[in-house]
């Protein structure tokens, strides 16, 4: 393997130790102010430049333990955060709830507790639980925890992947227009995109049927008075908007939400059929939406149903480049909270 | 509830005597002699009752009638490890509470009158009045009505399959209808299961933030509505537990306004808490909630729910649309609370947090403290009727069912202070107003803060 001067596998760019203010944990987007926000967007820029190094590999996690600790089943969540966390040299112990002490019976608790007694540095939890990390977070005194998805609460490596991704091809995120679609109800994703993109400045428009759409997320209750850090509150710029015909128009980035197929079980809506007739998108929808408007979609996704497979596939797609982006957010979430600056303070 | 220790006469002197079921409220002195109250006037010279007579110095003081809690969850039998009739009984003398009635949602539960005589044996000794409510169901099962009469006779006061509803509305019919002739009420936990499936809060902005699956109002006043129209038809003794929500006190008051016989009861957390206490900032708007958030002590069914429901339930308390307070107290062992929000155990340990929450309301001027003091007494002897009358007021002759407390003294909350095995409540390390110096049950001093009393016996 041949390395360059500048692509040396033995330091982190400098420009990757921008200071993001002291964090313990990372358990949603909503107490991240505007300036935190952008700080590990340029933390995970420069870690975009190590994965495309020829070895890719720094030492900045060396002798750190990162478990990933998954309760549902995950595919690019939990590679995503083991891959991150071995590009940063970090020892990366991968645990599920079915091949462990969870199936005889442990308690969140007590797996955290054995975790930590371990001499874990940093638990990446996934749970189908919403709250779950802030469970472990309260009770683990020498733990980072890092969600990775916590029922329908939260996902904010997601929520950040997505920003990191926006910025990318769309620069600056003030005043843009997002639109996210689908069940918005039971969905961790977008509730933690709403808090990036609204603390970024961007106007934020929920799209889906009617009896997938927390109304009162937008409402009064959490208002001004109850910003975030005594903030302004960032969900001011966030509306709904049932019908995507109207919500797409002068859109620049559409993000088309994971569909389960029980929630078509369960009466949410009436068919498959009806759902895509009114809230598929596609390249009559997309071309309602402003020119060169992207797409975005968490994955794993249900080709054909939220999307169309042309769409999904073409050159609006940012799919595949959002996949990209996690490994760096996670490298920088790691790094910012387990790494020399962190442990120092 | 004997004390050997004291066997002259009590005066409880210098306070302010509120004994509703008799009219009086201004400064009294009571003398208490042989369990009963002998004697309340404006002055009893301590000096003239003799050797071995103790004075309970009350300036300052409300003295009234012990309170009475007719939703009381003890646990026993079947799960100990959370609360048992014994520490349940002293959590509640603690609180003011000289009478409580211990719901029969146990393991098994209290559907026969060989459980109803078991709960009765344990509670012979402890220090509070221990009542029983039997099953509605056999079983709590839902499905055949339990031996009513049978239960009545074995000491039963009410019947309540709580923890549950009694979902089926033409088996709540038959219910109704059977105990019209009973006399004795029908107490239901008001929850259509069908529009809260999976629910651990009140549905609302706090439920959509935090992501958690709500319980809307309606799966409350749904069937507050339903027992109200059954309640019309049967003329059967209705009385609705735990009502949480503005949308059920107005269909009682409209209720009520038609002659319709149905009672009411509300729980203090629901007078003081609102939903935004599951984001574990104690109420206080100004912190965010980062890791404190999902604090399972405010997870309960009714769920805590908006400002505008906690003033309906405030409005219908002052105005006597509730006819009363219930602690509805729900003690849970630590692993049921020390979980996701979605694992832990429904409930709230209420007992000895309920004066000083109510205060606190009577302080914020929502409800005044004559009132508030009518609530906790001849208001659920009211809903339950029969003896309970007797127990309720502090007239001479009366058993000496009493309760002496500060309405302003501060004090912070601490549950490894309880008596109580459930430490389960959102209010630790919350500071409250008002507090219970002394509990006598039957004459006898069961619980006294000496703290707040400062002289003894006489000699």
């Amino acid at each position: 393997m041949v390395s360059t001067a500048s692509n040396e596998a033995g330091a982190l760019p400098a420009d990757a130790r921008r200071d993001t203010g002291l964090r313990r944990h990372v358990l949603d987007l909503d107490d991240f102010t505007i300036e935190e926000l952008t700080a590990t967007l340029d933390n995970a820029a420069a870690m975009r430049g190590v994965l495309e190094r020829d070895v890719k590999k720094v030492p900045a996690l060396r002798g750190r333990v990162v478990v990933t600790l998954f309760y549902e089943a995950s595919t690019r969540t939990r590679i995503s955060f083991e891959e991150a966390g071995k590009i940063l040299s970090a020892d990366v112990i991968n645990m599920t709830a079915s091949a462990s002490s969870i199936e005889k019976g442990e308690s969140l608790l007590n797996t955290g507790l054995t975790l930590q007694a371990m001499g874990v540095d940093v638990i990446v939890v996934r749970h189908p639980h919403a709250g779950a990390p802030h469970f472990l977070a309260r009770n683990l005194a020498n733990v980072a925890v890092i969600n990775a998805g916590d029922g329908a609460h939260a996902h904010p490596t997601q929520g950040l992947l997505d920003l990191y991704t926006a910025r990318q091809y769309l620069g600056e995120l003030s005043g843009r227009k997002v639109v996210i679609v689908g069940d918005v109800l039971h969905s961790r994703v977008a509730r933690s995109a709403v808090w990036g993109f609204a603390n970024m400045g961007a106007s934020v428009v929920l799209c889906g049927p009617s009896t997938l759409m927390p109304d009162p997320f937008t409402s009064a209750g959490w208002g001004s008075d109850h910003g975030s850090n005594g903030l302004a509150n960032p969900l001011a710029n966030v509306t709904v908007q049932p019908d995507l015909d109207a919500a797409i128009e002068q859109a620049d980035l559409v993000m088309a939400l994971r569909l389960q197929s029980e929630r078509q079980e369960r009466g949410f809506f009436p068919s498959l059929r009806e759902y895509i007739r009114r809230w598929q998108v596609n390249d009559a929808r997309m071309a309602r939406a402003n020119p060169g408007a992207l797409l975005m979609h968490p994955g794993p996704m249900n080709e054909g149903i939220e999307v169309s497979s042309g769409l999904a596939h073409g050159d609006r797609s940012l799919i595949e480049e959002q996949v990209t982006n996690g490994v760096a957010i996670r490298m920088a979430l790691l790094y910012q909270l387990a790494g020399a600056a962190a442990v120092e303070s | 509830m004997s004390d050997a220790t004291q066997n002259g006469p009590i005066l409880i002197s210098g306070g302010r005597v509120i004994d509703p079921a008799n009219g009086r409220d201004g400064m009294f002195d009571v003398l208490i002699e042989g369990g009963l109250v002998k004697g309340i006037e404006p002055s009893i010279p301590a000096d003239s009752l003799g050797s071995g007579a103790r004075v309970i110095p009350a300036r300052g003081m409300v003295v009234c009638p012990g309170f009475i809690d007719i939703h009381t969850h003890l646990r026993e039998p079947g799960f100990e490890y959370k609360e048992t009739i014994a520490t349940g009984a002293e959590a509640a003398v603690r609180g003011g509470f000289t009478t409580i009635c211990a719901m029969p949602n146990t393991d098994p539960a209290i559907d026969n009158a060989a459980m109803v005589d078991y709960v009765a044996g344990r509670a012979a000794t402890v220090p509070a009045r221990v009542r029983v409510i039997g099953c509605v169901t056999k079983g709590r099962a839902g499905r055949e009505l339990a031996d009513m009469e049978e239960l009545i006779s074995a000491g039963v006061v009410a019947f309540s399959d709580d923890g549950d509803p009694v979902y089926d509305s033409a088996l709540m019919r038959l219910a109704l209808t059977y105990s019209r002739d009973l006399n004795v009420p029908i107490s239901n936990h008001c929850q259509d299961h069908a529009l809260c499936p999976g629910g651990v809060m009140a549905e609302g902005w706090v439920s959509s933030r935090l992501g958690l699956a709500g319980i809307p109002s309606v799966a409350e006043e749904a069937m507050v509505a339903r027992d109200i129209a059954l309640a019309e038809l049967t003329g059967g003794r209705l009385h609705l537990a735990h009502l949480s929500s503005a949308g059920s006190v107005a269909l009682v008051r409209q209720a009520r306004e038609r002659g319709i016989p149905v009672t009411a009861e509300v729980c203090p957390h629901h007078l003081l808490l609102t939903d935004e206490w599951a984001l574990g900032v104690k109420g206080n708007p100004n912190l965010t909630a980062g890791a404190a958030a999902y604090d399972t002590a405010t997870k309960v069914y009714p769920p805590l729910r908006s400002d505008a429901d906690v003033e309906a339930c405030l409005t219908g308390l002052a105005d006597g649309t509730i006819d009363c307070v219930a602690t509805d107290h729900a003690p849970h062992d630590r692993v049921s609370k020390e979980c996701t929000y979605h694992d832990a155990a429904f409930g709230i340990s209420v007992l000895e947090t309920a004066l000083g929450t109510l205060m606190e309301t009577v302080h914020s001027g929502a409800v005044n403290l004559p009132t508030m003091v009518e609530r906790l007494t001849t208001g659920p002897a009211r809903v339950l009727g029969g003896v309970f009358s007797d127990y309720a007021g502090l007239a001479p002759g009366a058993p000496a069912d009493v309760v002496v407390f500060s309405p302003d003294a501060a004090w912070t909350v601490d549950v490894n202070n309880f008596a109580s095995m459930g430490r389960n409540t959102p209010l630790h390390g919350v500071e409250l107003r008002g507090r219970v110096a002394a509990t006598l049950v039957g004459g006898s001093v069961v619980f006294e803060e000496s703290a707040m009393l400062s002289s003894g016996v006489e000699e």
